[in-house]
């Protein structure tokens, strides 16, 4: 067994500055993580970081912001510390070498985002992800943080106690991918979960073959509740043919869209008459799909970015990564013609519910970055605002597990303060395929019998690593059965084809019909691979069990909202509806049985109360 | 519980043992059923395949496990991928091991050239896989391991060495003056800096570079990259610029490279590593710093 005070799950930019803030407080602090650090897909964000840094913008203007491109789905708490801690956080980038773009009297470079009132998109070219990831994992270096890299954790080590929120985490189980051996990792005072998206719930994604999900799900399981799932970004400008990212960036420094008509649509057909390209990215995925199905797309399929008008010089010092990325993924050089752009999953704006320290409701469980769910983002996250989230709630959930007292936060998690029922009408049974039982534990669930919360920090942590010995050799032992590869494929076709930008009530329910078939073949899931070597089919086949519930996750809640918020659109209900839906979807993992309630969403904020109001661009 | 559900699934999961047994007997008849149906899609797609042959690639993939009988003498093994325009030496690979053998192991994440994971020796060349397009290469298309570095299992190899090099170099930025808000760069220096910070750490130059091959001490060109992104980083000040030429110079430095450019031709991110370090031995000199 290792042992450390934190164990931070996951090494991009949360993790990483989870991991640093942890030390800082006087932790013993270890990473473990599937990928080595710089790896991770932290390094893939192009766009930049939102910081009120300058004269004339303040932090209440980003919160403004943030809250009104969350449609009033965010929690002012949460919306506020980041927008509060932000512009030191990025000062702090800057004093550990960030290469930021500079302006001419050597000041970092700020640009214009979309939904963002003030150009306060502090960036590094097309690259700002790939500068934040690796001048992060340099302070790693230089502070001797221990990381171990491939290493994929797959149970948390938990109390078993009737109310998840009386419960407590005590470590982890991981195993060593190169060798195979299975470890158990003791947390003396926390864990931290920074593991990113779950973009391969979706097969056309600008995410990584990485991103699963695999923190979310096994919170989840744990009995940490998932929030506001159903709130997907679709990113407007992804390359048609790979999903590859094109940054926001193009537009914000003047890039126009075309429909195959040669029409601005934007501004021709009125999606966003004042803010045209520069909307929010909801408004502009919309925008560009609702162009194709009225016929006016190129192929049928995508529409135009043109970025030729800003001449040679100006793309080469602040996009020039788009041109690389362009060539090699689309074959086009966009200095001389157009880029073929469609919308592409991108984020989750829902996750692990967290408060605003980046703490669960499970005592000594955090989470920090994509993965978690503060609520910062509420129903949608606006470009730049994702690698703020990273350092500043990363920063707080390592201090705030190292021991540092960060006062008593505002939003409370699990089932403590206002909090009601949820009902949706599914047609099949969402959840577990077996009721209850020893297979639950085969396949990640919770453990089948109960302590009551009377066992010692290590025996919790030697039981999880037993439950996750049986299930490992379960799954090596089967000698036939179906390749976790095919049902994947299946979940991935099902959700883009039906939750996607547009959703209507029978494709949702044709998703949750498609997700029971496949949970029922991953009944006979088995692993052909028997090597203890390096064996990514084992741990992809345990991936895809996490892609499977943060699935249904998202079509749980897409299906029970029914209503028009942000990122998520209803074919039934084309409007906000505030009088009933200012609340999160909440999703817990009842021993396998998806349970939905409601938790109203807090919009006081420090000085002032944010009013809802109609969101136009 | 609060998820509704109709009545005819509620029947198949309530405890009754009969029901349950008929909910199983119907669950295995599907099962059966998605059985036969694979075959049968198995076998439309082999038949597929051999009906149109110039849609497919062959790809020879070197094959090595340790502790699998037949695998622990390395080999090489076919595949036959079935090509669409666009498709990457990646996306072959993915497609033959989610379709015909799932212990094909290699590494990969983020399919486009910025984690660094996948570099490869593709047709006698040090190659990022994902971004490397079928259609550029010679058939069949070989795909084996990184020459010079332990083989882990196939595609994979031990990269510790590799990492261990990186950070030899005191790869973070250090000054002895820091002021209270941010620190100043000018635009050009931001730009001399620029295309060193590209470095996705893939380790295809240490791979090509003779001279690593030969002297397992040498810091190689990615390392050497990386400290030349703070050596020339005005932030960091004079001071510090002669402490990093020290370390650059000590017996396995800069002073090793024998300017073959072998790292800068397979660079997948363009950076001009044999120039940066050439300017390093230059700046070196200047200083009038000892040399071995």
């Amino acid at each position: 067994m290792y042992e450390h005070d934190v164990i931070v799950v996951g090494g991009g930019g949360a993790g990483l500055r989870a991991a640093i803030a942890a030390q800082e407080e006087g932790a013993d602090v270890a990473i473990v993580s599937k990928l080595h650090p710089v790896r991770s897909h932290t390094g893939a964000a192009e766009g930049g970081i939102n910081a009120a840094l300058r004269d004339g913008d303040s932090w209440e203007k980003h919160a403004y912001d943030t809250m009104k491109g969350s449609d009033y789905l965010g929690d002012a708490p949460a919306i506020e510390t980041l927008c509060q801690d932000s512009p030191d956080e990025v000062v702090q980038l800057e004093h550990w070498g960030l290469a930021f773009s500079r302006d001419e009297d050597g000041r970092m470079s700020q640009r214009p985002f979309g939904g963002m009132s003030f150009p306060r998109t502090t960036y590094a070219g097309a690259e700002t992800g790939h500068q934040l990831l690796h001048t992060m994992y340099e302070q790693l270096v230089k502070r001797g943080i221990q990381v171990y890299d491939e290493w994929y954790v797959s149970r948390l080590a938990v109390s078993d106690e009737e109310d998840p929120a009386d419960r407590t985490c005590h470590g982890v189980v991981a195993y060593d991918i190169q060798s195979g051996e299975l470890s158990a990792f003791r947390a003396r005072k926390g864990v931290v979960l920074a593991t990113g998206g779950p973009g391969q719930v979706f097969d056309h994604t600008t995410n990584a073959v990485s991103n699963t999900g695999d923190g979310v799900a096994m919170a989840y399981r744990a009995g940490v509740p998932m929030e506001d799932m159903e709130f997907i970004q679709f990113h407007p400008t992804s390359l048609p043919s790979t999903g590859v990212l094109i940054s926001e960036g193009v537009r914000g420094e003047g890039g126009i869209l075309y429909n195959s008509e040669g029409e601005r649509f934007m501004f021709e057909y009125g999606y966003a008459s004042n803010d045209g390209e520069l909307a929010s990215r909801d408004v502009v995925s919309r925008a560009e799909l609702s162009e194709v199905n009225a016929g006016r797309g190129i192929e049928d399929e995508y529409v135009h970015l043109d970025m030729r008008h800003l001449g040679e010089e100006r793309i080469l010092d602040r996009l020039e990564n788009i041109l690389h990325l362009a060539k090699d993924f689309e074959g086009v050089n966009g200095l001389e013609e157009p880029m073929p752009v469609k919308p592409g999953q991108h984020y989750a704006m829902g996750g692990i519910e967290t408060d605003e320290n980046g703490e669960t409701c499970i005592s000594g469980l955090y989470a920090a970055g994509e993965c978690a769910c503060a609520s910062v983002h509420g129903s949608n996250r606006l470009g730049g605002n994702a690698l703020p989230e990273l350092i500043v709630f990363g920063k707080r959930a390592g201090h705030h597990a190292a021991g540092r007292d960060l006062g008593k936060a505002k939003i409370q998690t699990g089932k403590r303060g206002e909090w009601e029922v949820g009902e949706v009408d599914t047609p099949v049974e969402p959840g577990d395929v077996s009721a209850s039982g020893e297979d639950v534990v085969a396949d990640g669930g919770a453990a089948a019998s109960s302590s009551g919360g009377s066992l010692s920090p290590e025996e919790y942590v030697d039981r999880a690593l037993d439950a996750e010995r049986a299930r490992v050799e379960s799954l090596l032992n089967k000698e036939e059965g179906v390749q976790h590869a095919e049902i994947r494929a299946e979940v991935q076709k099902s959700m883009t084809r039906n939750v996607n930008v547009f959703r209507e009530e029978e494709g949702l329910k044709q998703a949750l019909r498609d997700l029971r078939e496949a949970r029922e073949k991953y009944e006979d899931v088995y692993v052909a691979d028997k090597s203890r070597t390096f064996n990514t089919d084992l741990m992809q086949t345990i991936e895809t069990r996490n892609i499977l519930d943060l699935a249904e996750a998202i079509t749980l809640g897409a299906l029970a909202r029914d209503e028009f918020r942000g990122a998520h659109w209803r074919k039934e209900n084309q409007e906000r509806r505030d009088d009933v839906w200012l609340k999160h979807t909440m999703l817990s993992w009842n021993d396998g049985r998806p349970e939905l309630w409601y938790r109203p969403v807090i919009l006081e904020g420090e000085e002032k109360t944010y009013e809802p109001k109609v969101r136009s661009y | 519980m609060s998820t509704q559900v109709p009545e005819q699934v509620e029947e198949e999961s309530s405890a009754d043992a009969e029901q349950q047994s008929a909910a199983q007997q119907s669950r295995m008849e599907k099962k059966r059923q998605n059985a036969a149906a694979r075959e049968s899609q198995e076998q439309a797609e082999a038949e597929e395949k051999a009906s149109s042959e110039e849609d497919t690639y062959l790809l020879k993939v070197f094959r090595y496990d340790p502790e699998v009988a037949g695998k622990q003498e390395p080999r090489f093994d076919d595949f036959h991928v079935p090509y669409h325009k666009g498709m990457t030496v990646l996306d072959a690979l993915m497609y033959a091991r989610d379709h015909y053998d799932s212990s094909l192991t290699f590494r990969h994440s983020c399919r486009q050239a910025i984690c660094g994971s996948d570099a490869m020796f593709v047709n006698g060349r040090q190659r990022l896989s994902c971004k490397t397009q079928l259609s550029d290469l010679e058939e069949p298309v070989r795909v084996e391991p990184l020459p010079h570095q332990e083989v882990v299992k196939d595609l994979v190899v031990d990269m510790e060495h590799f990492y261990d090099q990186m950070e030899a170099v005191e790869p973070y930025f250090q000054t002895n003056d820091l002021p209270e808000g941010e620190q100043l760069q000018s635009r050009e220096n931001r730009e001399k800096i620029k295309m060193s910070t590209r470095c996705i750490w893939c380790g295809a130059c240490m791979s090509s570079c003779n001279i690593a091959a030969g002297d397992n001490q040498y810091l190689g060109p990615a390392a050497i990259n990386k400290a030349y992104r703070f050596t020339m980083d005005e932030r960091e000040g004079e001071e510090m610029k002669q402490h990093r030429l020290e370390i650059l110079e000590q017996e396995h430095g800069v002073w090793r490279c024998q300017t073959q450019f072998s790292c800068t031709e397979v660079c997948p991110k363009d950076i001009p590593l044999t120039e940066h370090i050439q300017e390093l031995k230059r700046e070196a000199v200047k200083n009038n710093l000892k040399f071995w």
